[in-house]
């Protein structure tokens, strides 16, 4: 247990009551026994505004045990400003031990990434979710959606993908792709990329969906299939560069453009931080990374 | 006209109450294949709400409306069939053409997609075989092919209304329910989509339910006609019957109210 300098004892484990933690529990068991099923709870308000991932942190302060290891990412970077201010506040409220690497956490709550590394079955990955109703901008209706998802009719999913080819001449969906989870329910599987995708399909860790202010829980248990929708004749297909990553080469990771200076200069690095910075530790190097191109930068200082 | 001997549709005295207020009462009716039968009214004398009891969209007080499904035989819309196969014969074997076509389209999506909905629906997941579809069926209303990708928005009201047609003929059905259907256009693409109309219905041989205040629409396209007056019918009999020697005062009323031309 570490004795961090953040900690501040006042506050109830993992900032939230213990009733209200047991309330998000049994939406989450609800959630798990029917995957892909949007259950309501009754979201609290937190300490961050809507949209900073108060339905994630919220699954996460139900879930937190003080034996885990939290790992925070936004956008697959663990130092930018919703991740830190995140992994603070568990620190600070539940005294945990947090990491930056994906192997070392138990719980990764993720603004729209799943990391590169493979997961396993004793990690479970914390969504935070927008909008969690994939059919809301075809049908404004709540009381219709639900009717849609009870009865199955999914036809008005695939208007959406054939207008897309229709005016794109591919499937121009590159994130928030409507997946079928376990053969039933169409998910939004929240704003990630659509290359991370094929990595929900019978994904051996828990994977949790939390909006906080449309106040919904969903989910989707280990070892589940997710399908990407798509069109017989236009296949689904993930996002392809015709780079590597510049910092550590990787050739087949979710790459971030760069820009350099204002003449248009850009590179590709990798989205997952952690993933990149494990691979330049071993040595991997990409373009803008070599070894003489450091010395004279720094030399140049 | 008949080609089986049974009904589709076959509606035993109807009642809708709103509240104390009657929408229409007493209805009974039996509809034949490949008959089209024209209701006919003032504003306010039950035929939308007739309309919207006999497509399922709401349930009456009292009566029996039964249809005649694919699968079984007669089988009662509320009583006999679950949500979900109602809804399912919405938007299979049952059409429903509104007056407003902004209330039966898409407003966002392109022709293409407003054509393939039904079709997406029924589990069509091939991009292209929904695409020649669409354009086959753009064709059959008359509208070029090149307006496929086009939303509806740029359309004009009579283009938009033969698009609603076409999306709701896609899927084949049986039953045609139209509400006003030539409502707000004006009196040449009226013509126009009237024959389009009565083209499409004798060549696939449908059953129509239509509603309309207009004699001349009835006239031209149902081969029976329903007067309605305060939700009661008060006349009913072959078209040419009741348009050229109408029996009840009220039919005598609204038959001599047409404008001689």
């Amino acid at each position: 247990m570490s004795n961090n300098a953040l900690f501040k004892s006042e506050y109830n484990f993992a900032y939230l009551d213990e009733q209200t933690k047991r309330m998000i529990r049994r939406a989450i068991l609800k959630a798990v026994a029917i995957p892909g099923y949007q259950v309501p709870f009754a979201g609290r308000e937190m300490p961050m505004p809507y949209g900073w991932g108060t339905g994630g942190v919220q699954v996460s302060a139900a879930i937190l045990d003080p034996k885990d290891t939290l790992k925070v990412i936004d956008q697959g970077s663990d130092d930018t400003t919703n991740a830190v201010s995140i992994r603070q506040f568990f620190a600070k409220t539940a005294n945990v031990v947090t990491t930056e690497k994906t192997n070392a956490a138990t719980i990764i709550q993720t603004r729209h990434r799943i990391p590169e590394s493979p997961l396993s079955e004793n990690q479970i990955l914390v969504y935070q979710v927008p909008i969690p109703e994939p059919l809301r901008f075809l049908e404004p209706r709540e009381t219709e959606t639900r009717k849609m998802h009870a009865l199955e009719e999914y036809g008005l999913m695939h208007v959406k993908l054939y207008e897309d080819i229709s005016r794109h001449g591919h499937i121009a969906t590159t994130y928030a792709y409507p997946v079928k989870v376990d053969g039933r329910y169409v998910m939004d599987p929240s704003p990630t990329p659509k290359f991370d995708n094929p990595k929900m399909d019978m994904c051996p860790a828990l994977q949790l969906f939390g909006a906080g202010r449309e106040k919904r829980i969903y989910a989707i248990p280990p070892y589940t299939k997710v399908e990407s929708l798509d069109f017989e004749d236009h296949p689904f297909e993930i996002q392809k560069w015709e780079e590597n990553c510049a910092m550590c080469g990787a050739e087949e990771t979710f790459l971030d453009e760069v820009i350099l200076d204002d003449q248009g200069t850009h590179m590709f690095v990798c989205s997952d931080s952690d993933h990149c910075n494990s691979r330049q530790e071993k040595g991997f190097r990409g373009t803008a990374n070599q070894d003489d191109l450091v010395k004279a930068m720094e030399a140049a200082q | 006209m008949m080609g089986s001997s049974e009904a589709l549709l076959s509606v035993e005295n109807l009642t809708m109450m709103y509240g104390e207020r009657v929408g229409c009462q007493n209805i009974s009716f039996d509809l034949w294949p490949g008959e089209v039968l024209g209701i006919v009214g003032e504003s306010g004398s039950g035929k939308s709400t007739l309309l919207s009891c006999i497509s399922g969209q709401m349930e009456p007080t009292k009566g029996a409306i039964k249809y005649n499904t694919r699968a079984a035989d007669m089988r009662d819309l509320f009583e006999e069939l679950s949500e979900p196969e109602r809804r399912f014969l919405m938007r299979t074997d049952w059409a429903f053409v509104h007056q407003n076509p902004r209330d039966g389209l898409r407003m966002g999506v392109s022709a293409g997609a407003n054509i393939g909905e039904r079709l997406m629906a029924v589990g069509w997941r091939h991009y292209g075989n929904i695409r020649n579809t669409a354009t086959q069926w753009l064709d059959k209303v008359e509208i070029t092919d090149d307006r496929l990708d086009d939303l509806p928005t740029t359309f004009s009201g009579g283009m938009q209304q033969r698009l609603q047609i076409a999306r709701n003929l896609v899927t084949n059905p049986r039953l045609v329910f139209m509400d006003e259907p030539t409502g707000g256009l004006d009196v040449s693409v009226q013509a126009k989509l009237l024959d389009l109309l009565r083209g499409l219905v004798q060549d696939l041989g449908l059953s129509v339910v239509i509603v309309t205040h207009d004699l001349a629409v009835a006239r031209l396209l149902s081969h029976r006609l329903m007067v309605m007056q305060q939700g009661e019918v008060v006349e009913t009999g072959l078209t040419d019957q009741v348009l050229d020697d109408p029996q009840h005062p009220y039919t005598q009323l609204l038959v001599s109210s047409i404008l001689q031309a």
